[in-house]
């Protein structure tokens, strides 16, 4: 009896570990800056490129940083529930628009809306490789030390938003 | 006929290779063999994250070239290759390195085919044991014997 049972214990185990591999997202790859301070930047700002953002200058809020760029489709998905996002008012929302063509940019903001407070410019990715960004959209949760908390990689759906980032924030907010 | 066959085979081989060619054609070179050598060595044992099945010196991903535009710029400026690797895994984790460090998370990894080697080796041995037990060695009777030795006279 037991002969035919140790192939099937290791044929079942084998199968639950395969079985949980699979539903795993292989293109998530965890980030090596959790809990670490959010690298700083200064960057021009997409509307008035006279004007730039720092990370720093947002120390004491709350902040969700979300990369995207006109040629990701992704992030089109991602956009109209961004507005939703940053109506709730618990968190401030800025873009960084990567590896974009201005004029591009401009024309989506312009066709979509835009719910970002302000979008600062990565024209050659340097900032998105600091913060280890390798496919648009992502989004970084970053508290008021300016350390960061979360990040997502791929769109931010409402199910996300609602059982991963809003309780993240509201309990970031307390602090 | 099957030369024909092989002359198109041969052509259809070297299409990767334009492929290549023409995604390296936008990217600047260093200019510096010794940079370029030691770039083409690293960019080999790091993951493009953009596709994650390939090589950082593969890919013609946007991602993989802007990082190795960026290890270009830091070996111009002097860093070891153990600082730029420092430099990516503190931004992408470790999981770009094709060759995972050995620490306690990838014992595991690093370690677990030997273990499994072992348990099938020792699995081997006792049902080669067993068998052995199982399997008395008897004697030959004096019939037998006789019976063989008849055999290997004739």
């Amino acid at each position: 009896m037991l002969r035919y049972l140790i192939p099937l214990a290791v044929f079942t185990v084998l199968v639950v570990f395969l079985a949980i591999g699979l539903t795993r997202n292989p293109q998530e790859v965890p980030s090596a800056l959790i809990g670490k301070p959010a690298p700083e930047f200064r960057l021009p700002q997409l509307k008035d490129p006279s004007q730039t953002f720092s990370a720093s200058e947002m120390r004491g809020k709350v902040w969700m940083m979300n990369v995207w760029a006109s040629w990701c489709f992704e992030c089109s998905k991602e956009h109209p529930d961004l507005f939703k996002y940053a109506q709730s008012g618990v968190v401030e929302l800025i873009g960084l628009n990567y590896k974009d063509r201005r004029e591009d940019a401009l024309g989506w903001l312009g066709d979509l809306g835009d719910p970002y407070k302000l979008s600062a410019v990565d024209l050659d990715g340097r900032v998105g490789m600091d913060y280890g960004v390798y496919g648009a959209p992502e989004t970084y949760i970053i508290d008021k030390s300016g350390t960061v908390r979360l990040k997502h990689v791929g769109r931010v759906t409402p199910d996300i938003w609602n059982d991963k980032i809003l309780p993240l924030v509201q309990e970031l907010n307390r602090q | 006929m099957t030369r024909f066959c092989f002359a198109v085979l041969f052509l259809l081989c070297l299409l990767p290779l334009a492929a290549i060619a023409q995604v390296q054609e936008e990217e600047k070179s260093s200019g510096d063999p010794v940079i370029e050598a030691r770039l083409a060595k690293l960019s080999h044992e790091l993951r493009c994250l953009q596709c994650q099945n390939q090589t950082l010196a593969d890919s013609p991903a946007g991602l993989a070239a802007d990082m190795r535009r960026e290890i270009r710029e830091q070996m111009k400026a002097g860093k070891s290759d153990q600082e730029i690797v420092a430099f990516l895994t503190d931004r992408y984790g470790q999981f770009i390195l094709y060759k995972p460090r050995v620490t306690p998370v990838t014992y595991l990894l690093w370690f677990g085919p030997f273990v499994l080697l072992l348990a099938g080796l020792a699995v081997l041995f006792r049902y080669i044991k067993s068998r052995r037990d199982t399997i008395a060695e008897k004697p030959l009777t004096n019939e037998e014997r006789r019976r063989a030795e008849e055999l290997l006279r004739s």
